[in-house]
């Protein structure tokens, strides 16, 4: 197994500097500072709680943070909007999946392709003679999750599984520098789950940014080229995995539990 | 057969249930129901009446068709559709109406006496300017609260209608509303009436088809389903929402403008809350997001309003009633056993 060498000082994807969350009164986020490297598969790694969902939901807007600042490239965030974060060059996945459930299949990846433009969206018919591209994408991405088959099917009627490839499938469809998977690898059966790695190498070596939440430690030693650990809202190291997983305080706090 | 006839009837009824579900049989069972039913009042009561009810269809279609953008279309459950209608009315009512008959003006009211087609324009924009106004509030609210507040616009509605009484002569109504002229072809002819309501009501079925299709269309459809997602995606969501939202209330606009031109008198009574939650049953009757639904929940309710009054056995005064209690009946049996409406694609 090879893996990049990253220079943090170097190169640098997303940074946040004291950013905090708090819920009433406990605090999901705790004056994180912290750096996504641009290359590579980076894992978030954490206890129940540690607050890697809630990073995830401050980057993306999902959440509004209280304090600190985000960085993308060269621009720095007081607040993210939702509505941004394709324009950050980010995409992401749901823990809990969430798709467009009583769309098709093949309209949950359209859907993401679609104009952008309010005006332009009303007289773009994607199904039509227009959009060529956006079918071919849809296509591709649905033969690449193995749903081409359930393209007309129910997004509610799929099976866990496959709901949450399609989800995966719909972060892809958009072509972004950054793709968050929260819990991509949770609950799937093997096959599936090597379908999934399969996808995230495939994104790295398209030099793509891959992070992802796993509680799965196997995996995380497997794809990830860098680690972020936190702790209870606290960021407690990052690194590359070697280093990271032999260190007597991620064994304690972690890997010990 | 050695199964005893009470499971044969269990599982007969089980079947019974999958198809009720199932979409397709239902929908061409209740499309013919109701055609065959049309035909045959037209054949019973004369053409005469069946022009007036065609009429009734083709506002009620195109109030109903609109809500669905709202409802069906983008998960908005609106119950203040009404308002628009009444502004359209009232818009009409008041720009054409020639209001010399009042001998004892107690308030001065204004008088315009436009032309029909000089005032229908009116209608609609004044309608979509009120949504719009409207829609950049509500837009901060989801779910059942946006339920409340649509049911609010629907009070101050009909309330604005009842009280300003130098604009709309309060619970008088406003009389001699103007049918419309084109050049020398005057449409004061039940059937021409029809023949313009139908045009319009193409021509909205067409805009609302050319809507739902396109890719707007399926944003509409994500943010119903998932507004947030949809955000993360990179819709500003708010914009999307407000967008159908004063699209669906010009065309209701459209369709009060045509009922006070046809009914010739408008008064607040046509825009009572009840009017606004049987457009909402009609919608989810007919079928959520669904143009086709709309158009057949529409007929079927006209049906069942008029339709009524020819039953022999029925007092004439309980015919209003009677037909509520048949759409509450058919709207809880939906409910239970069809959540997506006779021709609907999606669950509320």
């Amino acid at each position: 197994m090879t893996h990049h060498h990253i220079d943090p000082s170097e190169y640098f994807g997303i940074q946040t500097i004291g950013l905090t969350k708090q819920f009433g009164g406990v605090k999901a986020l705790d004056n994180v500072t912290l750096t996504i490297p641009i290359f590579g598969i980076t894992s978030v790694v954490g206890p129940n709680g540690s607050g890697k969902s809630t990073l995830v939901n401050l980057l993306t807007g999902v959440l509004p943070y209280d304090q600190g600042i985000v960085k993308i490239e060269t621009n720095s965030f007081e607040v993210i909007h939702a509505y941004e974060t394709p324009g950050h060059g980010i995409t992401r996945t749901f823990q809990e999946v969430r798709l467009f459930d009583q769309m098709t299949v093949w309209d949950n990846l359209m859907v993401v392709l679609t104009n952008r433009k309010l005006w332009a969206s009303m007289i773009e018919r994607s199904n039509g003679r227009q959009g060529a591209d956006h079918r071919e994408k849809t296509e591709e991405i649905l033969k690449k999750v193995g749903m081409w088959e359930k393209r007309d099917s129910m997004a509610e009627d799929l099976s866990y599984g496959q709901r949450k490839l399609l989800e995966i499938g719909r972060a892809m469809a958009l072509e972004v520098q950054v793709y968050i998977l929260d819990e991509p690898f949770a609950g799937l059966f093997p096959q599936m789950l090597e379908r999934v790695k399969d996808l995230l190498r495939e994104l790295r070596a398209s030099g793509r940014t891959v992070v992802f939440i796993s509680h799965n430690m196997d995996i995380v030693r497997e794809l990830s080229d860098q680690i972020i650990v936190l702790e209870s809202g606290k960021f407690l190291m990052s690194g590359e995995v070697d280093k990271i997983l032999n260190q007597p305080e991620v064994i304690r706090a972690y890997l010990g539990t | 057969m050695n199964s005893s006839p009470a499971t044969t009837n269990a599982s007969l009824m089980a079947r019974g249930m999958t198809a009720l579900r199932e979409k397709g049989d239902i929908e061409l069972y209740a499309n013919v129901f109701v055609i065959a039913w049309a035909v045959i009042i037209t054949l019973w009561q004369g053409t005469g009446f069946a022009v007036t009810l065609g009429t009734v269809f083709c506002i009620w279609a195109i109030l109903s068709v609109s809500l669905n953008l709202v409802v069906g279309y983008t998960g908005l459950l609106s119950v203040g559709h009404i308002g628009f209608f009444g502004i359209g009315a009232y818009g009409m009512a008041i720009l054409t109406s020639d209001t010399s008959y009042e001998l004892l003006r107690t308030e001065s009211i204004a008088q315009f006496g436009w032309p029909f087609f000089a005032a229908l324009p009116v209608c609609v924009i004044a309608a979509g300017a009120v949504a719009l106004a409207v829609g950049a509030v509500f837009n901060r609210f989801r779910d059942d609260i946006y339920v409340l507040v649509s049911f609010g616009f629907a009070i101050i509605a009909f309330n604005v209608f009842l009280s300003w009484r130098g604009l709309t002569r309060g619970a008088y109504g406003i009389r001699d509303v103007a049918r419309p002229k084109i050049g020398s072809w005057e449409v004061s002819g039940e059937l021409d009436f029809l023949i313009l309501c139908a045009v319009f009501l193409l021509i909205v079925v067409g805009i609302s088809w050319f809507l739902v299709s396109s890719s707007f269309g399926r944003v509409l459809k994500a943010i119903r389903e998932d507004e947030q997602v949809a955000q993360v995606f990179g819709y500003r969501t708010t914009f999307y929402k407000l967008a159908i939202w004063v699209i669906s209330a010009m065309m209701a606009g459209l369709a009060g403008g045509l009922f006070g031109s046809f009914t010739t008198f408008v008064d607040p009574n046509s825009f009572i809350l009840l009017e606004s939650m049987l457009l909402v049953s009609i919608v989810i009757l007919g079928g959520l997001a669904s143009i086709r639904g709309s158009l057949l929940g529409a007929l079927a309710f006209v049906l069942l309003e008029e339709g009524m009054r020819f039953i022999p056995f029925l007092p004439s005064e309980f015919v209003g009633q009677a037909r509520q209690v048949v759409l509450g009946v058919l709207l809880v049996l939906l409910m239970l056993f069809r959540p997506q409406g006779l021709a609907g694609r999606y669950k509320l």
